[in-house]
């Protein structure tokens, strides 16, 4: 694709309807409104179509002695029973590590798991047959919490270290020094529809399968590897997604192959789809992290080392905790550059849910370690925080502070913009007046007490497994002029599709209905990534614009031939092609193409360039480029009850040169409201026994409408450009902006400090319930009272 | 007596008979119709991308349109009305790329973005639909509660906010009330209006529209399940796969349906639902119509109802702590016979009420007697809207020269069953309303409420929340409510 010229200025005023920089709908939304969208579980079902469902395991770790099905066979409807004996090809359903059976043979490692399967005429049927299974466990010591991990050093490998400099020796000898820890809650990615997967046996053996999954690649190897065919005899196909947010990134592997499997058993038809419960109780969801802290620093707040130890709660099996925990110690230094530093990752193997990826991927739990330390530093020395954090900032992409721009993993943040971002925002939201004046209110407010906070986000682009970092696309220009799409990433409601068509408009100059998008299937692209790590439009954008690029200098080249020109004076433009003097519609040009043998058919593929990743010794470049942004919440806590609320939100993000502006703002919008959820109403609970409580939307409290703030002021970054050759200069933006959320939370951190005049620091834990900001408002309390 | 279930889908004629009663509304628009644009996101009635528009005739010809979740919604309780689907709204097939067709909710949607992946959009659109229907006035506060029963994991909901918003600019709904009109005409029609006895697979479900015709129904079927609303019933089938074998709608029982203020007491009926119980308790009592308009998102406060509320005994239901600090009474009846007893008498024990075979709650009874700044309620969950309670405190306080002339506490989940703060209550009375008192009384917490530690929260957190709940009763009896109110009447920062 680097043959293309990359003539932006020919960009900035698009003649064509919806081209890229369009604040276009999503293309999908006339469909959703009106109930035409087909997600998984609306495809009409073909005839004899059996429901599978998985039967749970009822203990956290046990022997499984034995297990009579008999009656489970025997009752109405049912098909057929699928165990572990019943695979005929390997028993895993994993994403890399080769340890999450589909159904287990030996022993269940978590409560909740996927026991054995039911396919039946119903689900009813399934489910009351699954009932009637007898099973007999012998229970085995289960370690449910990092805690107990810890303790046990049950750990899924040994702990990983980055560092840079000496970061003991330089907290020895600073001059101040804070530490401490932070217990970090998990989440529930909550995505609207739940896992699904229809799987429909063809002649010899293969097996179509439509899913709900952000990795159709992924769920076509693993459906032929549990079925044991070839990966060309399985098909995947995913038009569309109720929301992903990570976790259909491995998380659809397992209904999909049980789905397959009844399909094969039985030779009919099989669905799988997860009911909310089932859904919660089966699969992983953002980790939970514990991390131990120690900071020097100088009495201007200037960060001299840091240390951390993050521990963080995997589950029963690796899934995708390798690199999510190595995202976790890349973002441990957030924007800050830290001359000394030393992250080490504890992997934590416990007896629950197989944790698993979660917009931000690691990234959000070790930010949030990263801004605690500042934002203690801030309160040891008395100053504002965002001051502390505005002198620690990384050097600006513009500076020859060289080494000041090394992070601790060895990479060279050059791309640096988080100082004009702050400077800006501050003064678009009144920060410091208003900081100013929430604490002269809350001193004459004996119950309610308001809180603000500013901070900021780096987030690294690119997948950390630099082998990931490619795509492919097909486009097809039909013989009328109308534009076949496909590309290897899925659409899961974050804009790509429409996004990628508007990259596809804006190459051949055509409006963008021409543009037709397709469902994502492996038949067409082959060996695609997962549509993750906000890598979507980067990657597939650039793989659509080398295919129409193919066709667009196939046209030239017939063109300059046929109307004696040069190649080069070809041009396309508002949906025209210009041939030298001559001029044509494009139609006319594609109609005299096709007739004279052109091929008007492309691939595409894109490899990111210049990232490499040396875990061995934890120095490289993981990323591409960074995105950058800040926020300022303000927020109010009732000190009676820790009742708490989001009163004004000002976000200034960074997504480079924007392909949607509406799109992107639905993203950053969408993902702080998403991160403060995380860390203020959204808690997981298990028993003592690993069995989870929060399993329903009754339990589990995602953000209603009302926790929105009523004031929220949300702007792109207007100077934003990206300095690496992306797609049109945009940057990604589908997890950056979850992280602006960390704001809520050390807004609610400030509120709860007022109690103790701001003398004692609040060690405020994550999720902020009204339990967690209630007692931390009795701690502050009973210390203040201590002091005085 | 009709037989078969009988309604208006979409405007057409819908006549059922051969699915069991117990098949919710969602399964039978997806399974048995193949109307696949409403969604089912949780099957419990709390994220509402299963929502409908049901119509009901109303007294003055009309039809009266509200949203439901259909996921919890048996069949049979739509015979008699109208049910809307999103497909519905018109042309969802043919709405074409860019949505020319749309219907003006719907393109309301389209036009500010509100989509993202679309799966819980239907149910918003309904919501919005139901709304814009009935021509209700929407304001920046007001579309928080309407769409509180929606729950969306993408937008972040603002977009979503600004299209229901800009409805109340959309073209007036003539058109469709006149087609709402004559569907109301159709439904007087006997197929419809009367009541209903449905059989299939063994299970039976009851309708009756008379007030001792259900006496009797239930005095012979006494193991039968009484339903209003089914917004708990409805989940021991979705969650818990319970086979309902009898079923009996009182939601059909007119006088059951009323509710009266005589002289010194306002009768609820036990079908009254929540949306037509509000106006008369907030009217009344704006603390208590608070914890109403809290009690779940605007779809499930229109099919739940205050009897079931009270009936289904739970130690964390939110009007039995409400309607025992006014001193409520319970009206019970069993064939001919009625009784009438305090309402914090029929909790006996965790899931055990003074209540017989055979005996159903007919009527809550509420002495007017409580002015409207008397009662406090104070609702504590970790969400404020369509959240259950960690616990909720109520206070009905009389300070008479100074000194606490009358004293009425109760709580929800802070034990087995909503209950008196009988020993707080003697730690206060006839005393000095004064700081001194309130924290000489907080003690008394603990002899009272013993809480448990669950999903909701700690007991000790518990403890801790009621006893400054006592405190903030204090607080703002001295000092205006936006000192202390983050949320609802005269709160702070609205």
């Amino acid at each position: 694709m680097n043959e293309l010229p990359a003539k932006e200025a020919a960009v900035a005023a698009p003649a064509i309807e919806g081209g890229v920089r369009a604040a276009r709908v999503h293309d999908s939304a006339a469909k959703h409104v009106s109930g035409a969208a087909i997600y998984t579980d609306d495809i009409p079902e073909p005839p004899g179509t059996l429901q599978a469902y998985l039967a749970r395991s009822e203990r956290a770790h046990a022997r499984i002695v034995s297990m009579d099905l008999a009656a489970v066979r025997a009752s109405e409807g049912v098909a057929a029973v699928m165990t572990a004996g019943d695979i005929p090809g390997a028993n895993d359903v994993s994403p890399m590590a080769g340890d999450d059976p589909l159904f287990p043979a030996a022993t269940v490692e978590y409560f909740g798991q996927a026991l054995f399967g039911v396919a039946a005429e119903t689900v009813e049927q399934a489910r009351a047959a699954a009932a009637k299974a007898t099973v007999v466990y012998e229970d085995l010591p289960a370690l449910l919490t990092i805690e107990d991990a810890m303790a046990a050093q049950s750990l899924l490998e040994p702990p990983y270290t980055m560092a840079k400099g000496d970061a003991a020796a330089a907290i020895a000898t600073a001059p101040r020094v804070v530490e401490g820890r932070i217990e970090i809650g998990g989440q529930e990615h909550f995505y609207l529809e739940g896992q699904a997967a229809l799987a429909v046996p063809g002649e010899d053996e293969d097996m179509t399968v439509h899913c709900s999954s952000q990795h159709p690649s992924e769920i076509q190897h693993t459906v032929a590897k549990v079925l044991g065919v070839p990966n060309h005899s399985v098909t995947v196909e995913v038009r569309r997604m109720g929301g992903g947010f990570g976790g259909k990134e491995s998380q659809g592997n397992l209904p999909a192959a049980a789905a397959a499997l009844a399909a094969r058993l039985t030779g009919r038809p099989a669905k799988c789809v997860y009911d909310r419960d089932d859904d919660m109780l089966l699969t992983g969801k953002r980790h939970d992290f514990r991390i131990d802290y120690r900071a020097g620093f100088d009495e201007a707040g200037c960060i001299l080392g840091v240390e951390f130890d993050q521990a963080l709660r995997c589950g029963m099996s690796w899934d995708l905790s390798g690199p999510i925990a190595d995202r976790a110690m890349f973002h441990a230094d957030n924007c800050y550059s830290l001359p000394n530093a030393r992250i080490t990752s504890y992997r934590c193997k416990t007896n629950t849910q197989s944790n698993t990826a979660f917009r931000g991927f690691g990234g959000p739990q070790g930010m949030i370690g990263m801004e605690r330390v500042v934002d203690q530093i801030a309160a040891t020395l008395g100053m504002d925080p965002a001051a502390v954090r505005a002198i620690n900032f990384y050097p600006h992409k513009d500076s020859d502070d060289d080494e000041g721009k090394i992070a601790p993993y060895g990479m060279a943040v050059e791309d640096c913009i988080v100082s004009d971002i702050w400077s800006e925002l501050a003064g678009t939201s009144d920060y410091a007046a208003r900081r100013a004046e929430i604490r002269d209110w809350n001193a004459g407010s004996p119950v309610l007490k308001r809180g603000i906070a500013m901070t900021p986000v780096k987030f690294g682009i690119s997948f950390t497994n630099t082998t990931l970092n490619q795509a492919g696309a097909l486009v097809h220009v039909y013989n009328d002029g109308s534009i076949h799409l496909n590309h290897g990433g899925t659409e899961m409601g974050q804009g790509l599709f429409v996004k990628v068509a508007q990259v596809v408009a804006s190459e051949f100059q055509v409006d963008l209905d021409r543009v037709k998008i397709t469902a994502t299937t492996t038949g067409k692209v082959p060996n695609t990534s997962a549509t993750a790590a906000s890598s979507g439009s980067d990657l597939n954008g650039m793989a659509a614009r080398d295919a129409a690029g193919k066709i667009k200098r196939r046209l030239a080249d017939f063109l300059a031939e046929r109307y004696q020109a040069k190649p080069a004076d070809v041009r396309f433009d508002a949906g025209r092609v210009h041939v030298g003097a001559e001029s044509l519609t494009f139609d006319e040009a594609i109609g005299k193409a096709y007739a004279a043998r052109v091929s008007l058919s492309a691939t595409g593929f894109y490899a990111t360039p210049k990232i490499r990743w040396d875990k061995a010794t934890a120095q490289g470049r993981p990323f591409f480029y960074c995105a950058y942004g800040a926020a300022v919440t303000e927020v109010a806590i009732d000190t009676l009850t820790g009742e708490n609320r989001l009163l004004r939100v000002d976000i200034l993000h960074d997504v480079g040169k924007s392909l949607n502006p509406a799109i992107d703002l639905g993203q950053i919008e969408g993902g702080f409201v998403q991160g403060a959820g995380w860390l203020t109403t959204e808690e997981l609970v298990w028993d003592d026994k690993g069995r989870l409580m929060t399993h329903a939307p009754s339990t589990y409290k995602i953000p209603a409408c009302s926790d929105r703030a009523p004031v929220m002021n949300i702007r792109l970054f207007d100077r934003g450009e990206n300095v690496e050759d992306t797609i049109y200069r945009s940057k990604a933006v589908g997890e950056p902006p979850l992280m602006l959320g960390i704001s809520a939370f050390m807004a609610l951190s400030d509120a709860v400090a007022s109690v103790g005049g701001y003398r004692t620091y609040p060690f405020l834990d994550t999720p902020a319930t009204p339990e967690r900001v209630l007692f931390a408002v009795e701690r502050v309390r009973r210390a203040a009272e201590a002091d005085s | 007596m009709a037989q078969a279930i009988a309604f208006l889908l979409n405007g057409a004629v819908e006549t059922v008979s051969d699915v069991p009663p117990t098949t919710t509304l969602l399964q039978y628009l997806r399974r048995h119709k193949g109307l696949t644009g409403t969604k089912e996101g949780c099957a419990e009635g709390d994220c509402g991308a299963c929502t409908v528009a049901l119509g009901d005739p109303s007294g003055d010809g009309a039809l009266r349109h509200r949203a439901a979740n259909a996921c919890v919604l048996f069949l049979p309780m739509v015979h008699g009305r109208t049910v809307t689907t999103v497909e519905g709204l018109g042309r969802a097939a043919g709405a074409g790329p860019n949505g020319a067709d749309l219907h003006p909710v719907s393109r309301a949607f389209v036009d500010y973005h509100a989509s993202q992946c679309g799966f819980c959009t239907p149910g918003f659109v309904m919501s919005a639909y139901a709304a814009w229907l009935e021509g209700e006035p929407l304001h920046k506060r007001s579309v928080d509660d309407l769409l509180a029963g929606n729950l969306c994991r993408c937008t972040g909901y603002g977009p979503i906010i600004d299209a229901t918003l800009a409805l109340n600019g959309a073209p007036p709904p003539g058109e469709d009330r006149a087609v709402a009109k004559e569907t109301a005409r159709r439904l007087q029609n006997a197929a419809y209006a009367g009541s209903l006895a449905y059989e299939n697979g063994g299970q039976r479900w009851f309708g009756p529209t008379g007030l001792n015709e259900l006496a009797d129904l239930y005095e012979a079927h006494p193991d039968a399940t009484i339903v209003a609303g089914a917004t708990d019933v409805g989940l021991w089938v979705t969650k818990q796969h319970r086979r309902l074998d009898t079923v009996i709608d009182i939601g059909r029982v007119r006088a059951l349906n009323e509710l009266t203020a005589t002289g010194d007491t306002l009768r609820i009926g036990a079908g009254v639902t929540c949306t037509d119980a509000f106006d008369a308790i907030a009217g009344r009592w704006p603390d208590f119509g608070e914890l109403l308009r809290r009690f779940g998102g605007r779809q499930v406060r229109n099919a739940a109802t205050i009897g079931g509320n009270i009936a289904n005994g739970s130690p964390i239901g939110d009007s039995p702590p409400a309607l025992i600090a006014l001193g409520a009474t319970l009206v019970l009846r069993k064939g001919k016979a009625r009784r009438r007893l305090p309402l914090e008498a029929f909790f006996l024990d965790y899931g055990r009420q003074d209540r017989q075979p055979g005996e159903f709650v007919e009527a809550i009874e509420i002495p007017l007697d409580t002015g409207a700044e008397e009662l406090k309620c104070y609702k504590i969950s970790k969400r404020f809207d369509q959240d259950i309670s960690a616990l909720c405190g109520c206070f009905n306080l009389r300070i008479e020269d100074g000194a606490v002339a009358s004293m009425r506490i109760a709580f929800g989940g802070m034990a087995a069953t909503p209950k008196r703060a009988s020993a707080v209550e003697t730690a206060l009375w006839g005393k000095p309303w004064t700081e001194e008192t309130v924290t000489a009384a907080l003690p008394a917490f603990a002899e009272d409420f013993t809480p448990i530690d669950d999903m909701r929260a700690s007991a000790g957190y518990r403890l801790l929340a009621a006893q400054n709940l006592l405190r903030r009763c204090f607080h703002e009896s001295r000092r205006p409510l936006r000192e202390t109110r983050l949320v609802g009447r005269e709160a702070a920062f609205a």
